[in-house]
């Protein structure tokens, strides 16, 4: 039983740590030395197999698929002392393996074969070497397109909510605000662009303009709807109970808006990301809108591909930063919903 | 009133006294008006508990909403103490039929509601924990409503109604929803809590034998729109007991008043 209660104090659940008391010790699942394996398949494939050209990198290639490998490995090993974050391995196992096997198809078509041709097609390799020997001026897009995406979601998103409010709250305020929303609600942000590009000073100041308005007309949308469509049972009981004006719009109105506000800005967020690689590609000299532009003007297919994956991981953490962000406001939804 | 040796919250004041006179109401609706209320006059004293008793849809819960200030009498005049009633006010609170919980609160921020309106939450927090434990939901103070069975979220809604002291409790079926057993059990702890803290409550409902059981005056009022048909004085002591041969008496004349006579 002290076994129980010692494991219990590091983290683990108490039921796995009476499964473990119950089979003596702690045993290695050979399903788990499954994704090492292919990784370490994926780094023999790249450092052996002789290429069609000579590819750069592919020794770093290999060696940084060894080093998965040993980190899996070792995981898979240590499995039962990881607590939470061993069951996150354990879950996500399968996709570890098939990474492997579809980077090893991909540098066997590409490098090894050359069934698919360079420039277009590029080996894994290339586009690690566009990491390592280009990595600062990638970084340096990165930080520059963060940037500008954050001031327009923020003003955008902060002008959609009052907005929002403003018009869910107000008949008067709707009134006026209403056709004028059905006019420019529909209209993409991108249609703003030469218009923005030419009034605006500058074309980051057009960008976050642009940004501003693709983020903030779904945010205003959404809030509006979220704000009208409160229970006037809500209102009933706040005001029974002595709540001022301002208390049952702080405090009643947009608290039960706020599961629409929430779609309001995943939307924005998807449309900010559109308008931010538009905006960057037409007017801005930086950022990673900018550097695909350039990199397929240049015929330099790694650095666009890399670009690429850059582009997809920032913006698929952004979103996941926003779930985190909703389950933390949302908490209460939990259980009443399917998430 | 029986002496109250057993007060949980010594209120400052006593009940409220409600005067109702020649009041009449209606509702807008497309091509014309619905009336709901026709020249109701009503005296409730302090410290009385009075239920109102009718047919369903027949403007209970409009009159309720007109004591409770969410809306004003197209015709006629509300007093409470004397005063005119010209909007809601803490003192007197309704629990609903639908307890209409705060989703996005836990049970005790929803119970907290009314201090938080008022910017009482400071000086009066430890009201929210007394409220809690009054209707036996202490332990359920951090959980959300959707957690709730529907007993104890109308326990809570309860809850949220007290801990203001209200000196009216206007209760709008509030146990219309609940099953059998949760409202034998409820409707004996909502006297109690009457009996023990002072309030005056004003209860509808269109369940005969609960008015009976619980109110000491029973207003039976006729279908839409609805006037008072009669008053029905329950002159039984409390505790009183369901089958008390002399509630079956007034249940069969409140039946008659309703036009459910001796049918059946």
């Amino acid at each position: 039983m002290t076994v129980a209660i010692n494991e219990s104090a590091s983290g683990e659940l108490p039921f796995q740590a009476l499964a473990r008391t119950r089979t003596g010790r702690p045993s290695i699942r050979w399903g788990a030395m499954v994704p090492p394996t292919a990784w370490a398949a994926f780094a023999a494939v790249t450092a052996y197999w002789p290429q069609v050209q000579d590819w750069p990198r592919t020794n770093e290639l290999a060696g940084i698929a060894v080093a998965i490998a040993v980190v899996l490995a070792v995981a898979a090993v240590l499995n039962g002392h990881l607590g939470a974050f061993g069951a996150r391995l354990r879950h996500w196992e399968p996709w570890f393996t098939v990474l492997a096997v579809l980077a090893s198809v991909w540098e066997i078509v590409t490098a090894k074969l050359g069934w698919l041709p360079a420039p277009f097609f590029m080996p894994p390799q290339a586009i690690l070497e566009v990491y390592l020997d280009e990595g600062d001026k990638l970084l340096e897009c990165i930080v520059y397109s963060a940037l500008l995406l954050a001031k327009g979601v923020v003003i955008g998103a902060s002008v959609g909510f009052v907005a929002g409010v403003a018009l869910g709250w107000s008949p008067r305020i709707s009134y006026w605000g209403h056709p004028i929303l059905r006019v420019i609600g529909p209209l993409p942000a991108t249609a703003w662009l030469p218009f923005a590009f030419f009034v605006f000073p500058t074309s980051s100041s057009a960008s976050v303009f642009l940004i501003a308005l693709a983020a903030g007309i779904p945010v205003t949308i959404l809030t509006w709807s979220g704000i009208s469509s409160v229970s006037s049972a809500y209102y009933d009981i706040a005001r029974t109970l002595g709540a001022s004006r301002s208390f049952l719009v702080l405090k009643v109105a947009i608290p039960a808006a706020m599961p629409h506000v929430f779609v309001g800005l995943f939307m924005g967020l998807a449309a900010s990301f559109a308008v931010l690689v538009v905006a960057e590609m037409m007017g801005v000299k930086a950022g990673l809108g900018w550097y695909l532009q350039w990199a397929q003007g240049w015929g330099a297919y790694a650095n666009m591909y890399a670009a690429l994956f850059v582009l997809a991981l920032v913006c698929a953490s952004l979103v996941a930063l926003l779930f985190k962000v909703r389950d933390h406001f949302l908490a209460w939804q939990k259980g009443l919903l399917r998430w | 009133m029986v002496a109250q040796a057993t007060r949980i919250e010594p209120s400052a004041e006593p009940g409220m006294a409600l005067s109702i006179s020649a009041v009449s109401h209606a509702f807008d609706l497309e091509g014309g008006t619905l009336p709901v209320l026709k020249d109701v006059d009503l005296e409730v004293e302090a410290g009385s508990f009075v239920a109102i008793l009718g047919p369903s849809g027949c403007g209970k819960s409009t009159l309720l909403r007109l004591i409770a200030g969410l809306e004003q009498p197209l015709v006629g005049k509300i007093h409470a103490d004397g005063v005119p009633i010209t909007g809601p006010d803490p003192s007197r609170v309704v629990v609903f039929q639908d307890p209409t919980l705060y989703p996005w609160r836990t049970v005790e921020r929803n119970v907290a509601l009314g201090l938080e309106a008022q910017g009482l939450l400071k000086t009066r927090r430890h009201r929210i924990g007394a409220a809690l434990r009054l209707v036996g939901l202490e332990e359920f103070a951090s959980a959300y409503p959707h957690q709730l069975s529907g007993g104890m979220a109308q326990r809570a809604a309860l809850a949220r109604a007290l801990v203001n002291d209200p000196r009216l409790l206007i209760l709008d079926e509030p146990l219309g929803k609940l099953d059998q057993l949760t409202r034998m059990a409820m409707q004996s702890e909502i006297v109690s809590l009457w009996r023990n803290a002072g309030f005056t409550s004003l209860m509808v409902t269109h369940d005969v034998e609960e008015a009976l059981l619980m109110a000491e005056r029973v207003v039976v009022m006729s279908p839409r729109p609805a006037s008072i048909v009669e008053i029905i004085d329950v002159d039984l002591p409390y505790p009183r007991h369901r089958a008390d041969p002399k509630l079956a008496e007034l249940r069969h004349r409140a039946l008659e008043l309703l036009g459910l006579g001796a049918e059946l």
